[in-house]
């Protein structure tokens, strides 16, 4: 924005280098953003699972000692907390930034800095967050921290804290790169490529990056509220002793928190919808009403808040009307699976792994939607309320829904990262394993549930009818254990001796397969001209040719092809400025916890970062 | 940057910027009237909410140029402000508060 | 920093709409913004009427100088006036008249701010706090990020000024002037309706305070 004088260039010179750990910590390349976001996401995965394990083990018995209440309180909480915010929401953004590029057609986003500080933000968040462990104990009033619960009076501690201000981090990390998203798929897409053009895992990125634009300014002012009524401000704002309302806790916190789940799982519904058509062989059954159903489900998911809270007493107009717009938006989601099922049907299949873990995504997501739907009848939420039922339902629809179609994407996408194939053997174990044990984990809530156990108590005592169940969902739950063991040996073993992927080892459909594994830094030597749907299978086999079709050899976008060879394409160097703004916001929101001085500090690296940031010289 | 593609049509120029302003100014005066007079005070809220409407209005089209760029603009915009404004309504019905800002409603 | 290689960031200026990305991911910015603000000023509305203690905005008690706050209004209006007065010279390469409008805005809103100080202080010193009430916690939370914004601007104003002097913004740059101004005029527009409905629009008084 600005011309940079001599001596300005020589304090910002830009990183270079393309190998080492500077170049990572400075990258502002999309695809190694996506690689650093989904393995840090996936050590939270590792210690969010673990906090599993734990209560798991405290409740597989009755009187359970493995750990006291006040550990059992923030061992769900951080575990909700984790599985939520710092794995499904930014594995799910491994997949957009590694994609959306390739998928389009383009050759990075469009702020790729910005990028680059969506990542450090989320990792500074991340670590912050679980710093609390450290620092007098971890937050404990649940991952939706409902007032009064998290009120000074109530919860003398640091944890609320750390909580809200780390979710408030963790919000402009989203922020920041959804409004990158969107702006990369309305304005970077190659030529052709027009929006009923643009593959679906793209579509749900966009519609995913809107709701998150939406939701998250909702979500901030209540975690805000917050911490200002736990400030020696003392507002009022959730104190009914001053004439606050913790209500509009829970109203805030589910405006921001459904749209929120459809933020989990739209990623999830977009990665299906990219796997099924490649391993049926077939274009995606109905893509307009799928992408419709989409966009509709992000809308609808602005309308059905309040069935969160159907046992608050809201009254029986707003209980019915909450209703109502929840069954309703069962009807969209009813759509996009009946177009799965349509897809799949007539199509020559082939079950590799990522074809297993979409159609697991299917039946689970099935089940959990189902469950799901009989607590949008308002008197048998009643029931429902605060049991293990609704454990059940959120992980049928979390980790039957989301984490095994985030899988099924590691298996489908994983050659083109690293240009090497997952075990396919060890992969089929690491499915079967996980759907079993997910279903014993999770399938005897149910029961549990309906015999009136609730969710969040740390123990027990014999007799009630729980035992037995309660034994069998922790089996399961080292079963899972156990499949992500296998998952974690899969990818050590496979990135030493793996398979050689090539650039499209599924026979692919869409653009990122027209390139080699992985990709080069500049992805497409020369811009994809996109002739339809399905660009890179149009042009491997025609318009309208089916498999007999074949071109002798398919075109491809790879060095050397072409005029472009990729030497004269230039690419943003890295800079080291994302990481310094991250750190300098991350340390402002500390300062709130360990003395304003600190936010001082950290306010002075942040405005340094941005100036700095906006008066960098493209290149040296 | 120097070929404005995304201008579908040319922005206004200071004159027209300035009557714009001066329609602005004349109608906070009328708001600031309409306070201060004590037969209006039963249809206060109404005229309020229709003079800031337009102020709200004008600003966004002229100066934001609005009226003269991108629909795409328009409908970021309209998005977020459209969810806004539905999210207010509906929790001011959800909290019974709505009689606050109806009179008489109550 | 588009100086630099301009042939490296030419293709980047064809995008897909025709739009730049800057003001694209500024739209979409105010889009969300919007609901920051939405929610902030929901809070507020839900608990007009809701203190249980004084002082309260308006009445007998109230602490409301309605003049006064006509004026900041005023001052801020104006300020998008020579905001967009600002952008037309420097679409027009009148470099020195887009510095003068500017820093012309960024006291405007200085001036603004500054009201909102003493409005502050004063309230403060008629009993009511954060901690008041709920109308004080609100009002003050409502306010207090509306200033902030208005701070943010002013430092982006001065910031645009800064540069310009540096040599930056020609008049090729206007869209930076143009993205600034729209952020800007943002800020006035969240105070119009701050202003009609926190301000204008007489808050019912609790029962027991009748």
């Amino acid at each position: 924005m600005a011309t940079i004088t001599g001596s300005m260039v020589g304090v910002l010179r830009r990183p270079t280098s393309h190998y080492g750990v500077w170049s990572w910590m400075t990258t502002v390349d999309h695809k190694r953003i996506g690689v650093l976001y989904g393995v840090t996401s996936f050590i939270f995965f590792l210690i969010g699972g673990v906090e599993a394990l734990v209560l798991r083990l405290q409740l597989a018995f009755p009187d359970g000692k493995v750990v006291d209440p006040e550990v059992f309180n923030q061992l769900f909480t951080m575990h909700a907390t984790t599985m939520v915010f710092l794995v499904i929401m930014p594995l799910s953004a491994a997949f957009f930034n590694f994609l959306i590029p390739l998928q389009i057609g383009a050759r990075d986003v469009a702020f790729p800095r910005l990028n680059a500080f969506s990542y450090w933000v989320f990792v500074a968040g991340g670590v912050f967050i679980n710093s609390s462990f450290l620092f007098g104990g971890a937050p404990n009033a649940g991952w939706f921290g409902y007032a009064n619960l998290t009120s000074r009076a109530f919860n003398a501690g640091s944890g609320v804290d750390f909580w809200a201000l780390g979710l408030l981090g963790l919000g402009t990390a989203s922020l920041a790169a959804s409004f990158n998203f969107i702006v990369t798929i309305l304005n970077m897409r190659a030529p052709g490529m027009t929006m009923m053009r643009m593959p679906l895992f793209t579509w749900m990125t966009l519609v995913v990056a809107f709701l998150l634009i939406f939701a998250m300014p909702i979500i901030a002012v209540a975690l805000i509220q917050l911490e200002l009524d736990r400030s020696p401000l003392a507002t009022n704002f959730f104190n009914p002793a001053n004439g606050g309302d913790p209500i509009l806790w829970q109203h805030l916190f589910w405006l921001f928190g459904h749209p929120e789940v459809y933020i989990l799982i739209l990623p999830a519904m977009g990665i299906v919808s990219e796997v099924l058509p490649t391993f049926a062989r077939k274009p995606l059954f109905g893509y307009p009403a799928v992408v419709f159903a989409g966009v509709f489900i992000g809308f609808m998911g602005w309308g059905v808040w309040a069935h969160h809270m159907f046992t608050v007493g809201l009254g029986p107009v707003a209980n019915s009307v909450f209703a109502v717009t929840t069954m309703f938006i069962a009807v969209p989601t009813g759509i996009k699976i009946f177009n799965w099922i349509a897809t799949l049907w007539g199509g020559s299949l082939k079950f590799t792994t990522a074809m297993l873990f979409s159609i697991g995504f299917i039946s689970m997501f099935i089940i959990g939607g189902l469950s799901g739907l009989t607590h949008a009848s308002p008197p048998t939420d009643y029931q429902q309320q605060d049991t293990y039922y609704i454990v059940a339902h959120f992980h049928y629809v979390l980790f039957g829904g989301s984490i095994l179609a985030l899988f099924s994407g590691f298996y489908f996408w994983w050659p083109k990262g690293t240009g090497k194939l997952l075990d396919e053997g060890l992969g089929k174990l690491n499915f079967w394993l996980m759907i079993i044990g997910m279903n014993l984990t999770f399938g005897p809530m149910h029961i549990l549930g309906l015999n009136g156990m609730p969710r969040r108590i740390y123990t027990y005592p014999s007799g009630m009818g729980w035992e037995f169940w309660n034994l069998i969902e922790t089996a399961g739950s080292l079963v899972i254990a156990l499949s992500v063991l296998v998952f974690i040996i899969n990818v050590v073993r496979t990135s030493r001796n793996g398979k050689e992927a090539g650039p499209d080892p599924w026979d692919g459909r869409t653009l990122e397969w027209s390139i080699p594994s992985p990709p080069p830094e500049y992805n497409f030597a020369t811009v994809p001209v996109v002739q339809g749907r399905d660009a890179f299978w149009i042009e491997k086999y025609g318009l309208h040719g089916g498999e007999g079709a074949h071109h002798a050899a398919p075109p491809s976008h790879t060095a050397g092809s072409g005029n472009g060879d990729g030497h004269a394409i230039h690419m943003p160097q890295g800079s080291y400025l994302p990481m310094v703004t991250a750190f300098g916001q991350t340390l402002m929101l500390a300062g709130v916890i360990f003395g304003y001085w600190l936010s001082g500090v950290g306010l002075v690296i942040m405005l340094g970062g941005v100036y700095a940031w906006c008066s960098e010289p493209v290149s040296d | 940057m120097a070929v404005p593609a995304e201008h579908h049509r040319a922005h206004p120029g200071p004159g027209e910027y300035i009557k714009i302003a001066v329609i602005l100014a004349v109608i906070t005066l009328v708001e600031v009237a309409v306070y201060y007079v004590p037969s209006l005070s039963g249809a206060l809220t109404p005229i309020l909410m229709v003079l800031s409407t337009i102020k709200f209005s004008m600003v966004v089209l002229w100066f934001m140029h609005l009226k003269f760029d991108s629909v795409l603009f328009s409908y970021l915009f309209v998005g977020g402000l459209g969810i806004a404004g539905a999210v207010l309504i509906a929790l001011l019905f959800l909290f019974g508060a709505s009689h606050t800002i109806v009179p008489g409603a109550a | 920093m588009q100086h630099a290689h301009p042939a490296a960031h030419a293709p980047e200026h064809e995008t897909t709409t025709g739009l730049d990305h800057r003001k694209l991911l500024m739209w979409a910015f105010l889009g969300s913004d919007c609901l920051l603000f939405g929610a902030l000023i929901s809070t507020y509305m839900i608990y007009r009427g809701r203190s249980l203690a004084g002082p309260f905005p308006n009445g007998p008690e109230g602490v409301f100088d309605i003049p006064f706050t006509s004026v900041s209004a005023f001052v801020l209006l104006m300020s998008s006036l020579t905001m967009v007065l600002a952008l037309a010279a420097s679409q027009r390469g009148h470099i020195r008249g887009m510095r003068v409008w500017l820093i012309a805005t960024a006291l405007l809103g200085t001036v603004f701010l500054g009201g909102q100080f003493f409005e502050f202080t004063a309230f403060v010193a008629e009993g009511l706090t954060p901690a008041t009430n709920v109308f004080g916690t609100s009002f003050f939370t409502l306010t207090g990020f509306h200033g902030a914004h208005v701070t943010l601007g002013v430092i982006i104003l001065l910031s645009l000024v800064v540069v310009s002097l540096r040599g930056g913004l020609p008049k090729e740059e206007s869209l930076t002037v143009e993205i600034a101004g729209l952020y800007w005029h943002f800020v006035d527009i969240v105070w119009i309706v701050i202003f009609t409905l926190v301000y204008l629009i007489p808050a019912p008084l609790p029962p027991h305070a009748g």
